[in-house]
């Protein structure tokens, strides 16, 4: 162990450098692979989307299509106004999910404008529309202003 | 009374301008009565905005809807409790008081940094007054809450009901205290660049108030994931929010520094180092301050988003941290090298520990910020949620896990490696055997539940090999060996304490692999299987409270055929707002916790509920409560080693015969 101290610094450095180095390997690889792209309806139906990609998708919650069946499964459709999509779901909404309201869904796209989610989320509270479904409408000139987001 | 913390907030302002130049000036010049104001000017501006606060929060108790801050949010029949945390519940408030938590501080190192060379207090407390004046304009210029209205109303809007909540009224004021305590750390070491020592007094000087800092952040964020728990009644109890990364990222950091300062302390090496984590972590809080508070990104705590305030809190982001590293660039070089270590040792141990932490905050940095950098360059809109950060930091904490009962027991300087592994071989064979029990047990079950738990025993038998290899000799009776476990510097307890309540917390989050969930719809009287638990519905009904209505549906619960108690979980409507929330019921049993959400109550008295059965989940808060306790224990060991120090350290001074 009578390392000199340049040994002993090129070792430590060494090390830190591989850890980093696997690190960095890490975080690209997740950064490629581990990332969930946002799409609006429109989007999905003109990018031909691959089924089974895992997609967030957001807009708002077309009225009248809510349907739940008695073992809590819930279908629904999310619309940007131009297009829309079908979501089925298991489990429980948010508490502001409401027709015609700004909602996100994330899950996986099984091809033919559907998706099978497994997180829904909707606002927190009245002022609050997610920014993503916010942003997508605000380019769509949807947008119905409203306070805060 | 509004007007007098207006105007208190302003003198704050210049006094806090004061409190900047004026000792920093003293302490370049040597002039000792202009360094000497830095201590009178932090009382006074503490003052101040202690009178500011106090004003906004009488305004919220006597619900004088003149204030456009408490019309927005606050309503005349809210408890008293809630209109005392209301005043944070909001952008304006809540940033008044992370400002009053900052000169809070630096009033307090004012008052107990008398022991400390002159010129570093008052270089200090300086760069404290800048943070403390940048933060004081922005209050002012973009988010002040004083300000009035011409129409009274005759009510308030009353507040978010999600934050009506006792853990509100505790979490928010932990975690300032947590995030903005790294505020001392980053002024110790941008006053002691300007000029000053490096050394390991100043390595003393600074681990008190890092370590305070951390046992608040500590506290803050697991009281923030036990409130996201059960009021958000998902059931989970970490999102990988970015918030509630910003929060992750300087404990992180946090902890790295807290380590390196003792080797700084102990061996007066890393100095360079640990400089640079003082300014890293204070610049990953106020990232933190940025993310949650610009509105850049969508979450609970983001309120109302004005541009000009993302702005403000970026320009304030980049000339503190800027400054501090190039600072940290201009001067580092000068800093002499500190004492030697080998690879081997406690030292290049805190150095393993110090660059997973480092890594792994970077690791969720990058996790973190890529959606805001991606949606920027390309328009493209991603999430990065837990798939991400399960492959980049939780394989960096659990390999620098693995490590900590090494680091533990290695000596200082150069540490015998194979002498440390017999003595931990002990632990080794705990931790494999609670492996292999647990896998025979839950055979066919999930394989990362006994990995975790077999690693969350081997932190914790490793801790207690370590205090017994320091408290246990041959031959010593009982009573001996309580006094020698009694007699342990209280820093050595701390340390197991810690390491043993992460351990805790590993078995905690280990366990959530075996948690069941179980979705119905149930009528009246018809039993349930959750886990080891069979629920039956007793009884949904409609009931009022204060400020709300709701539905609930009430279980009883059993096991084999035992009474185990009720349950009970509701839709409630909060009056004013109309906004309706879920109330997660949930029951301990053990360790382990009953979880129900209610989904809906159907018309003919069916309900559809959510339940989950959760062994052991208590242990991971429990956990980090351990972790806190501990460094509470070497915090009041500290104290007692910091006046030894001063003490040492003057009479060194009164034989070299010249003046401190």
């Amino acid at each position: 162990m009578a390392m000199t101290r340049k040994q002993k610094r090129l070792s430590l450095i060494a090390a830190a450098g591989s850890v980093l180095a696997i690190a960095a390997g890490l975080i690209l690889f997740a950064l490629s692979d581990k990332i969930v792209f946002f799409y609006t309806p429109s989007d999905v139906s003109k990018q031909g989307i691959a089924a089974g990609t895992r997609v967030r998708v957001g807009g708002l919650v077309e009225v009248g299509s809510v349907k739940r069946d008695p073992s809590m499964n819930v279908e629904f459709r999310i619309t940007d106004t131009e297009t829309s999509l079908t979501v089925t779901y298991k489990g429980l909404l948010p508490d502001l999910f409401r027709e015609g309201q700004g909602v996100v869904a994330e899950g996986v796209y099984q091809g033919g404008n559907s998706v099978v989610a497994d997180t829904v989320l909707a606002k927190h509270d009245e002022n609050y529309m997610p920014k993503d479904v916010a942003d997508a409408l605000k380019k769509k000139g949807v947008w119905q202003g409203g306070k805060g987001q | 009374m509004v007007e007098i913390g207006h105007f208190a907030l302003i003198l704050a302002f210049t006094t806090a301008l004061v409190q900047t130049i004026v000792p920093m000036w003293g302490a370049v010049t040597r002039d000792l009565t202009l360094a000497g104001m830095a201590r009178y000017a932090a009382f006074i501006t503490f003052g101040l905005v202690f009178l500011a606060y106090a004003a906004l929060t009488w305004a919220y108790i006597r619900s004088d809807f003149s204030v456009v801050n408490v019309v927005m949010n606050s309503h005349s029949t809210k408890p008293l409790i809630y209109k005392i945390s209301g005043v944070w519940s909001n952008h304006e408030g809540s940033m008044l008081l992370w400002v009053l938590i900052l000169v809070f501080f630096a009033a307090l190192l004012a008052l107990r940094g008398g022991n400390m060379p002159e010129r570093l207090l008052a270089s200090v407390l300086s760069v404290q007054g800048a943070i403390g004046s940048a933060f004081l304009l922005f209050v002012l210029l973009t988010s002040n809450p004083f300000l009035r209205l011409t129409d009274v109303p005759l009510e308030g809007q009353g507040m978010n009901p999600i934050l009506e909540d006792p853990g509100l009224a505790i979490h928010p004021p932990m975690l300032y205290l947590g995030y903005v305590g790294f505020s001392i750390a980053f002024s110790f070491a941008v006053g002691a660049l300007v000029h000053g020592r490096i050394d390991a007094v100043w390595a003393r000087f600074v681990r008190p108030w890092t370590l305070l800092a951390w046992i608040f952040l500590t506290l803050g964020i697991a009281m923030g994931s036990y409130w996201a728990y059960y009021e958000l009644g998902w059931g989970g109890w970490w999102f990988w929010d970015p918030v509630e990364n910003a929060s992750l990222m300087p404990w992180l950091m946090g902890t790295a520094l807290l380590h390196s300062t003792v080797v700084m302390e102990k061996r007066d090496a890393l100095k360079v180092w640990t400089i640079l984590l003082s300014i890293l972590t204070f610049s990953l809080s106020l990232l933190g301050t940025f993310l949650v508070r610009s509105g850049v990104i969508t979450s609970v705590h983001s309120f109302a988003s004005d541009p000009a305030r993302g702005i403000f809190i970026l320009g304030i982001l980049t000339l503190f941290i800027g400054g501090g590293l190039v600072l940290f660039a201009l001067r580092a070089p000068a800093l002499k090298q500190g004492g030697l270590f080998a690879p081997v040792s406690r030292e290049g141990a805190l150095v393993v520990n110090n660059l997973f932490l480092a890594t792994s905050a970077v690791a969720v940095l990058v996790g973190t910020l890529y959606p805001l950098a991606l949606e920027t360059l390309n328009g493209n809109k991603i999430s990065v949620g837990a798939p991400y950060f399960n492959l980049t930091a939780v394989p960096l904490f659990v390999v620098l896990l693995i490590v900590v009962p090494f680091g533990q027991s290695l000596a200082w300087k150069r540490g015998d490696l194979l002498g440390v592994s017999q003595r931990l071989l002990a632990a080794l064979g705990l931790a494999v055997l609670a492996m292999m029990v647990t896998f025979a047990v839950t055979r066919g079950g999930p394989v990362a539940a006994p990995l975790g738990l077999g690693l969350g025993v081997w932190l914790i038998a490793g801790s207690a090999t370590d205090v017994v290899y320091r408290v246990y000799r041959k031959g010593l009776s009982m009573t001996t060996l309580i006094e020698r476990a009694i007699g342990m510097p209280r820093s050595a307890w701390g340390t197991a304490l810690a390491h043993a309540g992460m351990g805790i917390t590993v078995i905690g989050i280990s366990a959530t692999v075996w948690g069941v969930e179980t979705l119905a719809v149930v009528s009246q009287n018809e039993p349930l299987s959750v886990g080891p638990y069979t629920v039956v519905l007793e009884q949904a009904f409609k009931r009022t409270g204060q400020g709300f209505r709701e539905d609930v549906a009430r279980f009883s619960v059993n096991e084999d055929t035992q009474s185990k108690g009720a349950i009970e979980t509701s839709k409630r409507i909060h009056t004013g707002r109309e906004m309706p929330t879920t109330e997660a019921g949930i029951v301990t049993y053990g360790l382990g916790q009953l979880y129900a959400s209610v989904n809906e109550i159907l018309p003919g008295g069916k309900v559809s509920i959510r339940f989950y059965w959760k062994p052991l989940v208590t242990l991971i808060w429990g956990g980090a409560l351990v972790m806190a306790f501990g460094g509470v224990l070497s915090l009041s060991d500290r104290r007692m080693r910091l006046a030894a120090a001063v003490k040492s350290r003057n009479s060194l001074a009164a034989k070299a015969g010249s003046p401190v």
